[in-house]
């Protein structure tokens, strides 16, 4: 691969040797896949936050990149935590692994991350710009970057995306390349889309036809911000889409070529039987909201919707603390509380210890979540409308 | 044997030979080096002291780390030889600075077998060639 001067200082060591390892990193990715340069980032999106996903042995990384020194070199966000890191006692966290999580957390802050951990950092000011390069890791937040945004990530993991905020730069391959970014297969949908559920079931549904593909679909037209979070994360987690056309929808759709792929359709029948067999059916002990992070616009409706009334089992809307500060202001956080909820900031379920915290039935409306809890967490899932899971524990 | 350079440095040792993936997180114990994952056909090895050589990584991305915590817990393995070295493998060995060489038939290698890893070089070669 081909590196410019200061790319190759830094490989030579000139800015220490654990940045010299970082950047050797970037480089050795760089040539299995077939890189032949590096581009700038303008910004890095670092996952593997979670003690629950990283374990000791990336706390004591995470330890050892920052005690000698590495600080990151363009703005970077992070990925949701394991706990809310102000309410994480009330919320019931062990406090074994709460210690782990604020070594983890002060180990970022060492190398110079400050920014609120969430899996939609686009919702609280960090929007990459359409073309812009950037290295991001979590699966949701890159579909969305790459589809919405227009801007182009890979699917970085934890430690690339890390070394990509640590040198500002990363291999020049995969989705940074206008060629790789075309559509290789067509999806015609035809189905209800009235909530985010219908969108996460359609996306969770569109990863396991497509799995690694670029769909072009069409049929979204009235897709709004929110729906388009739903549907990417779900695709993402089912799948491994990092990026999507959606005709009339998305930026990049109208200019790819599509001629001569393969066409899928997706109907009614198919997706009502697949949101079946996703919903377990029983009653919960835990509903849950917020995957990927919720907007404002989502904590209000459900404060519209518990406002001046009681909640039978816990409703946690998890969320950045960027938008649950924004929520106490417009007076959502007081409604959801009063009704017996909780906003929790900084984390989502699926990367928090719900199985060591005595939940076994947890209500969810996200396709995403749906994917991953019976696993992660252990959990019965039942999955349905926003509106329908939280009807059914109020009183 | 001609691959390619993932990892520089060099090593010599016994090789441990999986013909199976293997999934580091979950799979091996960073502490003390064992392979650990249930029914794998190395589960009760170690992989201290020897040339790790299996076709390619499974398993979570958080593998990485734990290829970095075996090294830091001094019960890394000399080197890694693979077919083909994906990104959890490759993350975690030059993050722990593990020599590492792919695009190697591992076929033709034994565990017990005598290697000798050139990461720079990118081959693979039993003592007496």
């Amino acid at each position: 691969m081909e590196l410019n001067r200061e790319q190759q200082l830094l490989l030579d060591g000139e800015a220490g040797e654990v940045t010299s390892r970082l950047m050797r990193l970037l480089v050795s990715l760089g040539d299995i896949f077939g890189a032949e340069r590096m581009v700038p980032v303008g910004s890095a999106q670092v996952s593997g936050v979670s003690y629950k996903s990283i374990g000791d042995p990336g706390l004591e990384f995470l330890e050892d990149l920052a005690r000698q020194g590495v600080e990151v070199r363009v703005p970077t966000s992070l990925n949701p935590a394991g706990m809310d890191l102000q309410g994480w006692q009330e919320l019931g966290i062990p406090e074994a692994f709460a210690e782990k999580q604020q070594r983890i957390m002060a180990a970022f802050r060492g190398m110079g991350i400050t920014a609120p951990p969430t899996c939609t950092p686009y919702l609280i000011g960090s929007v990459p710009q359409p073309g812009e390069h950037v290295a991001w890791a979590e699966s949701s937040a890159v579909v969305f970057v790459n589809s919405v945004l227009g801007a182009r990530t890979n699917r970085e993991g934890g430690p690339s995306a890390l070394a990509a905020a640590v040198c500002g730069c990363t291999p020049c391959y995969g989705l940074h390349l206008n060629e790789n970014r075309r559509p290789t297969v067509l999806v015609d949908v035809d189905v209800r889309l009235a909530s985010n559920a219908d969108y996460g079931a359609l996306g969770y549904c569109l990863g396991r036809k497509v799995r690694g593909a670029i769909p072009y679909i069409t049929g979204l037209e009235g897709a709004g911000r929110d729906n388009l979070k739903s549907m990417g994360a779900a695709m993402a987690a089912s799948g491994a889409v990092a990026l999507y056309h959606a005709a009339g929808v998305t930026p990049e759709a109208a200019a790819v070529p599509t001629a001569g792929l393969e066409l899928i359709r997706v109907g009614q029948g198919e997706l009502d039987e697949l949101s079946a067999g996703l919903d377990a059916g029983e009653t919960p002990d835990l509903v849950v909201t917020g995957c990927p992070h919720a907007s404002l616009e989502e904590v209000a409706a459900v404060a519209g919707q518990v406002r001046g009334r009681k909640l039978k089992v816990p409703v946690w809307v998890c969320t950045s603390r960027v938008i649950k500060e924004r929520a106490e202001a417009e007076g959502y956080l007081a409604e959801i509380e009063a009704a017996g909820g909780r906003i929790v900031a900084d984390t989502c379920m699926v990367v928090s210890p719900l199985e060591e915290m005595a939940y076994g039935v947890t209500s969810v409306d996200s396709g995403k979540a749906a994917n991953y809890l019976p696993g992660f967490c252990k959990q019965k899932v039942n999955f349905r409308d926003l509106r329908e899971i939280i009807e059914e524990v109020l009183e | 044997m001609k691959g390619r350079t993932i990892m520089t440095g060099a090593a010599a040792g016994p090789a441990l030979v999986s013909r199976t993936p293997i999934s580091f997180y979950g799979g091996v114990d960073a502490r003390t080096g064992m392979i650990i994952e249930q029914g794998h056909e190395l589960e009760g090895q170690c992989v201290s002291g020897r040339i790790l050589v299996f076709p390619c990584g499974k398993g979570s991305t958080v593998g990485s780390y734990v290829i970095y915590g075996l090294q830091k817990n001094g019960v890394a393995p000399l080197a890694i030889v693979n077919e083909e070295t994906e990104t959890i493998i490759a993350t975690g060995a030059i993050l722990a600075g593990i020599p590492c060489v792919d695009g190697i038939d591992i076929g033709r290698i034994t565990t017990g077998q005598q290697l000798r890893v050139d990461g720079a070089a990118g081959t693979v070669d039993t003592e007496k060639d």
